[in-house]
């Protein structure tokens, strides 16, 4: 795919966006069958409070485990879109996992990355991200040719409808702002899980 | 007839219920398994960087509607008590963990040998269901059974393969 200019290589080329924003513009980009993961941090309660989208999936824990969530899910469900929704600060702390994405060349995935520079939930410590870490250059390290800065809300959504016409893997970085989450995540595993396995259709009854 | 080797007695339960996705992060005892696992196009099969990707994957798997195992040593058991205890079990999701017990009967490292010790606490302090496994005739019937448990109480299984099933690795006196 051509390099375009709404598609920087480097974080300080990306505008600071809004989380709430980009996620309430992915969500009404994508279809229903599509499953979204999304990781620890306020990622989770943004995608909480902007849909009750069943098919969601929202960790409680296991901080970094988004991606490889979203690669089991799009594993076992080809024929779906999954996108994976991280903190900076969680990708951080399992940055091999990438490594994985781009080795198994797993076409029906999308990495959506929330970079605060910070560990926003914990009470805003200075993350890696931003102090020379950046993800998209890592990501690409990894072997994850696709991987790109968003340079603005019409280029994340523009980099989002790609996942279903050209096949992934792929990896958009989002530079977003430090605004709190609009509300909070219902803390019940069991039925979170129950809620995410029905609406794919693997549990019934 | 010659008797099945235990990585053939695993390929063989794994392919009964339908266990056809395996990650893992390598060990020599497991060598033979992963081995035959890669030669059978049954499988998806690889290594992840981290024991907790592997759980992550199959995690995701497992919701997604397709079975998946962990192979790891008793090393990578030690990196995972905080995704069993966020994700596995709070979750419900019956992640099958299958763990080659370095540390013991024969090992030189006391580093691998203080590891193997703080795995069974943790499998206990996590209820999760877990069986040591030391004859090849009871193979089988551990694992076949072990996971029919598994999915249906939706409890992580971990299935620790002795160096008296496996023979372990063997160092020089
Ligand atoms: C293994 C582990 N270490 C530390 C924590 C504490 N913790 C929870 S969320 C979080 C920060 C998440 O940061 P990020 O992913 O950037 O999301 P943000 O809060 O900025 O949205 C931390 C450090 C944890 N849950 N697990």
């Amino acid at each position: 795919m051509a390099l375009n200019v709404n598609q920087p290589l480097k974080r300080e080329q990306a505008k600071v966006m809004s989380r709430f924003d980009l996620i309430s513009r992915m969500v009404a980009k994508i279809p229903d069958e599509d499953a979204v993961v999304g990781g620890i941090g306020w990622t989770n309660f943004d995608l909480w409070a902007v849909k009750r989208r069943p098919r969601n999936f929202y960790m409680l824990g296991s901080m970094g485990l988004a991606v490889p969530i979203g690669m089991g899910v799009a594993l076992a469900q080809p024929d779906i879109h999954v996108f994976a929704l991280e903190g900076d600060g969680s990708l951080l702390m399992q940055l091999g996992c990438m490594a994985t994405v781009a080795a198994r060349k797993q076409t029906n995935l999308t990495v959506v990355i929330m970079d605060n520079g910070a560990y926003q939930i914990t009470g805003g410590q200075r993350a890696l991200s931003d102090e020379g870490a950046d993800l998209v250059a890592i990501a690409r390290g990894c072997g994850l040719e696709q991987a790109y800065w968003a340079a603005d809300e019409d280029a994340f959504e523009e980099m989002i409808a790609l996942a279903h016409k050209e096949p992934g893997p792929r990896l958009i970085g989002c530079r977003i702002d430090k605004e709190k989450p609009r509300e909070t995540t219902e803390r019940d595993p069991p039925i979170l899980k129950d809620r995410f396995m029905r609406a794919l259709g693997v549990k019934q009854g | 007839m010659a008797t099945e080797t235990w990585y053939e007695i695993t390929v063989k339960v794994l392919k009964k219920h339908k266990v056809d996705l395996v990650t893992y992060v390598p060990d020599n005892v497991l060598r033979p398994l992963i081995e035959l696992i890669h030669a059978d196009p049954y499988f998806t099969a690889f290594a992840c960087a981290r024991e907790e990707e592997a759980v992550g994957i199959t995690a995701g798997a497992w919701m997604g509607g397709r079975r998946g195992i962990v192979l790891m040593q008793t090393s990578g058991f030690a990196t995972l008590p905080n995704t069993l205890a966020s994700l596995s079990v709070p979750f419900q999701i019956p992640t099958l963990m299958m763990v080659s017990e370095r540390g013991t009967m024969g090992e030189f490292n006391i580093g691998q040998q203080m590891v193997a010790r703080t795995m069974r606490p943790v499998l206990d302090t996590l209820m999760i269901e877990a069986h040591t496994m030391t004859r090849l005739d009871e193979m089988e019937f551990i694992l076949d059974r072990s996971m029919i448990q598994a999915w249906a109480t939706q409890i992580p299984c971990c299935y620790i393969l002795s160096p008296l099933l496996t023979g372990g690795k063997v160092f020089a006196a």
